[in-house]
């Protein structure tokens, strides 16, 4: 059943100019930071750092670009009625749509591999990181999916569901930055702390990305991503009857 | 069987749906009527196991639809009001879809050609059912509905938005699904209760109103066997019907002032008294019949009564 709504949902991104314009816009976007901002060049290193370095901040803004469709567009639609009168459980929905969503986004991101290309050519870069780098970046794209679908569980405005997915996945980066760190480190405990720090998405990548491939950073995501599916199911059965 | 008990939903203080109860069995066609906003949808999307009940349950076949909805709803087919479908999808595509979902397996497509043609989508199969007419998407969504031969077919406002002739092929298609199956079919227009079920519930303010055969409903309306006469000539019969025992009052039509309708006293037969009367009189008939009832009629009344009786109670509520 998953597998199904998987298929369908998957389909539609490529039923509409939806897909090809967000590949675009990543690929650019991800080559011109790389570049411009990274000076990739510049560095003179054969490593993919400044590439990485700004997946968070470009996926805060076209992953919940993303996101925002996932439920506001079934409920704005009427269609959600639909899907959930079918004989499956609305977690099943919730999940088939979900990795619809990060599989294509996985799908965009693979197709940055002229960077990887590249940089085999000019010089010997530790391919491992590279690849553990690909997959920390896939991870963090899904926990931004995962918030996104939540957030476009709780309105059928996707409008509302793009700003609050990108205030809340912006909160997650933030919380791993030294300066809220600073601002706690006074007065909180060490364990809220850790707690507090511990759920940045930053600094979980950071360490993937770096080489590595910590199972704990990998657990985090995972963790992340189910969490705020279910809490996605959750909001659903709450927000359907209105 | 669809055994709906004490079924009620409160949206914070509003009562959509007030403790309905009811129940279908096989071969039934169950017209749901009521004005907007009586709770016809909510009780739907209720019994499908969309929303779920504030208190109360639906029975679908052996199934709770609160404690066993996944088995409940492979029971049902469903045609939601507005007959939403995925906009992006053909037909074809749609329908490929909902028979993957309900696991129909190497039968599939033979289903999908089943009603592609009952529903004659062939034309429209390839196309976007977002550049589709109306009533296209309405017979999408009945295709969707119907294609999985489910038991218990639950259609909100199937006709809405047709043209008489989808119209009619709707109520024929409905009417010969339901040899062996349970329809409930949501429905503003009460033409359509007489074309297609054999009983209709009527419900206001989320309660049940009446529950009874549409001949029942007609038995309850004043013109129940009212005779319509019209003359060829000038004469003015109104007199002389109005003196007959069995008549309780002559009604005249101001843009047809040769047609007189006779209103009988409670329900007895007056046609063959009136054809008496005019043999007795020669008159020169042009046309005359009896009427069945109106259901309209009917339908104003019980709902005004039913609504001015228990205002009183829902707002201390």
């Amino acid at each position: 059943m998953t597998a199904t709504i998987f298929r369908r949902e998957l389909a539609s991104y490529f039923a509409t100019p939806l897909a090809y314009v967000f590949i675009v816009i990543f690929l650019m976007l991800s080559g011109a930071l790389t570049f411009f901002l990274g000076g990739w060049f510049e560095r003179g290193q054969a490593d993919l750092l400044p590439f990485f370095g700004f997946h968070p901040w470009l996926y805060l803004f076209l992953v919940p670009a993303i996101s925002m469709r996932l439920w506001a567009e079934e409920r704005k639609s009427g269609t959600i009625e639909l899907l959930l009168t079918l004989p499956i459980t609305v977690f099943q929905a919730v999940l088939g749509k979900f990795l619809a969503a990060w599989v294509f986004i996985g799908l965009a991101l693979l197709l940055t591999f002229p960077m990887w290309v590249t940089v085999n050519y000019l010089g010997t870069p530790d391919n491992g990181v590279i690849l553990a780098a690909y997959l920390g970046s896939w991870l963090m794209a899904g926990a931004f999916l995962a918030v996104g679908s939540c957030m476009s569980a709780a309105t059928n405005n996707q409008v509302i569901a793009f700003i609050l997915s990108v205030v809340v996945c912006f909160l997650f980066i933030l919380i791993g930055f030294s300066m809220l760190f600073d601002a706690m480190k006074d007065w909180a405990p060490l364990p809220l702390l850790d707690a507090v720090t511990g759920l940045s998405f930053l600094s979980h990548f950071q360490a993937i990305s770096r080489g590595v491939l910590d199972l704990r950073d990998v657990l985090f995501f995972l963790v992340m991503i189910t969490a705020w599916l279910l809490a996605t199911a959750i909001v659903i059965d709450i927000k359907k009857a209105s | 069987m669809v055994k709906v008990e004490n079924l009620s939903k409160t949206f914070g203080r509003f009562k959509a749906v007030d403790q309905l109860s009811f129940s279908v069995e096989a071969g039934e066609v169950l017209g749901f009527l009521g004005p907007n906003g009586a709770g016809k949808s909510t009780t739907m999307k209720m019994i499908t196991g969309f929303i779920a009940p504030s208190s109360g349950t639906a029975q679908i076949g052996d199934f709770d639809i609160r404690r066993q909805p996944v088995q409940a709803k492979a029971l049902l087919g469903y045609l939601p009001e507005g007959a939403p479908a995925y906009a992006d999808m053909t037909p074809l595509q749609f329908l490929r879809f909902a028979a993957a979902i309900r696991s129909l397996g190497p039968t599939a497509d033979k289903r999908i050609n089943e009603v592609v043609e009952q529903l004659m989508l062939q034309d429209v199969l390839h196309r976007p059912i977002d550049t589709l007419s109306k009533g296209f998407k309405r017979r999408v969504g009945i295709a969707q509905a119907i294609l999985h031969d489910p038991s218990i077919l639950i259609l909100d406002e199937p006709t809405d938005g047709l043209d008489p002739m989808q119209k009619h092929e709707v109520r024929s298609l409905i009417t010969n699904l339901a040899e062996d199956k349970i329809v409930i079919v949501s429905t503003h227009i009460l033409e359509e209760v007489n074309a297609v079920c054999s009983r209709a519930l009527i419900i206001a303010n989320g309660q049940l109103v009446v529950d009874a055969k549409p001949e029942e409903l007609e038995a309850q309306s004043e013109y129940h066997g009212a005779v319509t006469l019209k003359l060829a000539d000038n004469t003015d019969p109104r007199a002389a019907l109005q003196g007959l025992p069995s008549v309780f009052r002559v009604e005249n039509y101001p843009d047809d002032p040769k047609r007189v309708t006779a209103v009988p006293n409670s329900g007895s037969p007056i046609f063959n008294d009136i054809q008496a009367l005019a043999q007795r009189e020669s008159w020169a008939v042009e046309e005359m019949f009896a009427e069945r009832g109106r259901l309209e009629d009917v339908f104003r009344r019980l709902v005004d009564s039913h609504v001015s009786n228990s205002e009183p109670q829902r707002g201390a509520a």
